[in-house]
């Protein structure tokens, strides 16, 4: 085994085996598929056909922007990035590997959702699998980018909590997971396109739940690559080995960048 | 022993106004234990980190095994190993983890014989956080050494531990240099450095106020040394005539203790007069100034070499 393959190896268990990632990767998002399941399905049945694609956006969500950031601060300040440097891993490696083993626990819980979802609360499975990976797999890369740039961005385990929830409650409420992106009311749906979650749930809709209506699924799905490609490509730009030396290529708020795709998309959407 | 491994030559490092370093330089030689001494900010950690590779330097060069740490960070990987002040892992990764990744990175078989050495066998799947101060840094000196590396960077290896664990890891560092390792030991712990360090430099100001054996610094210093002489008769509390180069006298208990700035020609006069005197020397002890002492004198005059 090289030691990238190693490396991934070795993170994927810590996310397993670390109580912090094991809430944020499995526990949280699988703790609120059963709770929102059960409640928001007898208040509002029409979630039940979103469920599947609500809960993994979720679980991407809650990996990503919860777990991830936090342990990439903590060990940039416990010195373990400088020890990596010391021992040849790749700034590269530091960064790909958090994102590739999110992915991965974000997958794992997207595949009990979507096999029981459909049992437990009668809810819609998708009707293009191939669609619904793929859509996944985008989306999955577009928020683990933002978790990355988030963890390299932060100053402190504390901002990293303050720059996650910027992303995440808004997501939460206004993204089409709770309600579909149609209810919104007309400023909030302009706000809501500058969420990935918005293009994530409806590149679902389009490539994999069978909803054309009001979709542009192809659209959403190269807005979400390019909005992964520049936050990890910024997060591997404003990388830092550690907190003490300040070697950083250019000033954090340049990862405003990476939100370029997603304000082309408002302006898409308002010209269109 | 004599070829140089290490070369320092005016190194000059900065932080902004503030200059960490002042055009230092000294050679470390092959297979030397050497130590680097100074209090906090006199420019220790900025010396080390500029010679693993972590910081850019701001004026001379430095180079180990002929590599240029800052241009040279590939090579720079397969010449040293560095045991971090700091723990440097993850507390989630078990101690055969460690290992296993640090020596994937490193392109070399797994070094498991290296985690029985250091006495780390029935701690294998013992996480990080799991381990004892002292195991974190035998394991922290394994992983440094696991690609055997020809340069090793101790940074306060023993800094917190307990006596036996401090034994366990010089024990590991005699071991090391035996085999051929050139170690730089940084460290706060003079007597420490005085045990270990073939050679030793302290670092004053970004400067080097003293460099030279261990030996070597206590005799230059301006520290007295002090002797203890016990006779059956007593006949020194009866001397009237002064020693010569002796300072100061105490009595302490059956002991008469002079402090000398020239220890030779004070004993001989002593054991000559107590020879005249008829009486019989029961106990002689000299004891010199220490590492810690001519540590102090140098930095708290703030005394140049």
């Amino acid at each position: 085994m090289n030691a990238f393959a190693y490396h991934f190896s070795f993170d994927f268990r810590v996310g397993i085996r670390n109580k912090t990632l094991m809430l944020m990767n499995y526990l949280f998002p699988l703790g609120c598929y059963v709770m929102f399941g059960a409640l928001l399905g007898s208040i509002n049945p029409g979630f039940l056909d979103t469920i599947v694609p609500a809960m993994s956006v979720f679980a991407v969500l809650s990996g990503a922007l919860l777990g991830m950031p936090d342990t990439l601060v903590s060990a940039r300040e416990a010195g373990i990035f400088r020890s990596y440097k010391i021992n040849g891993v790749p700034a590269l490696s530091i960064l790909a590997i958090p994102v590739l083993t999110s992915m991965l626990h974000a997958l794992l819980v997207t595949v009990i959702i979507a096999l029981t979802a459909p049992v437990l609360f009668d809810g819609a499975a998708p009707v293009n699998w191939a669609g619904f990976l793929l859509v996944f797999l985008v989306s999955a890369f577009a928020f683990a980018g933002i978790g990355a740039l988030i963890g390299v961005i932060s100053s402190s385990t504390r901002m990293t909590v303050l720059f996650s929830q910027l992303v995440f409650l808004p997501s939460m409420i206004l993204g089409g997971l709770m309600l579909p992106f149609s209810m919104l009311p007309p400023t909030l749906a302009k706000v809501a396109l500058v969420l990935p979650t918005t293009y994530a749930m409806d590149a679902f809709g389009g490539l994999a739940m069978g909803q054309t209506a009001g979709t542009h699924p192809w659209l959403s799905a190269a807005i979400l690559v390019a909005g992964g490609v520049l936050a990890f490509g910024m997060s591997i730009f404003l990388f830092s080995w550690d907190s003490k030396n300040a070697t950083r290529k250019a000033h954090p708020a340049w990862a405003v960048l990476a939100w370029l795709p997603y304000l082309f998309g408002l302006g898409w959407s308002l010209l269109g | 022993m004599n070829e140089s491994i290490i070369q320092v030559k005016d190194f000059r490092k900065t932080y902004g106004s503030f200059v960490a370093v002042d055009g230092i330089s000294f050679d470390v030689r092959r297979g030397e234990i050497f130590g680097l001494l100074g209090p906090n900010g006199a420019g220790k950690t900025s010396t080390l980190e500029s010679l693993e590779g972590l910081r850019r330097t701001d004026g001379g060069s430095l180079r180990i095994a002929g590599i240029d740490p800052s241009r040279q960070a590939r090579q720079l990987r397969a010449v040293i190993g560095v045991q971090l002040q700091t723990s440097g892992l993850p507390d989630s990764f078990r101690v055969e983890e460690a290992m296993r990744f640090f020596c994937a990175y490193h392109g070399v078989a797994t070094r498991d014989d290296l985690i029985e050495r250091v006495g780390l066998s029935d701690k294998r799947r013992a996480q990080y956080h799991e381990l004892s101060g002292g195991q974190q840094r035998r394991l922290a000196l394994a992983l440094a050494v696991a690609h055997k590396p020809p340069v090793v960077f101790l940074d306060e290896p023993t800094a917190g531990l307990d006596v036996a664990s401090r034994a366990m890891l010089h024990e590991l560092m005699r071991e090391l240099q035996v085999g051929g390792t050139t170690i730089l030991l940084a460290t706060h712990d003079m007597a420490e450095a005085s045990q270990m360090a073939t050679r030793v430099a302290i670092l004053l100001h970004g400067r080097i106020a003293a460099i030279g054996t261990p030996m070597e610094l206590t005799a230059t210093g301006a520290g007295l040394t002090k002797i203890s002489v016990y006779t059956e008769a007593d006949c020194l509390a009866r001397a009237d005539a002064a020693f010569p180069a002796v300072r100061q006298v105490q009595r302490q208990e059956n002991y008469f203790v002079y402090f000398s700035t020239d220890v030779g020609p004070t004993v001989s006069a002593l054991i000559t007069y107590i020879q005249a005197q008829g009486d019989t020397l029961v106990d002689l002890r000299v004891e010199r100034p220490t590492l810690e002492d001519r540590f102090l004198e140098i930095t708290t005059k703030g005394t140049a070499r």
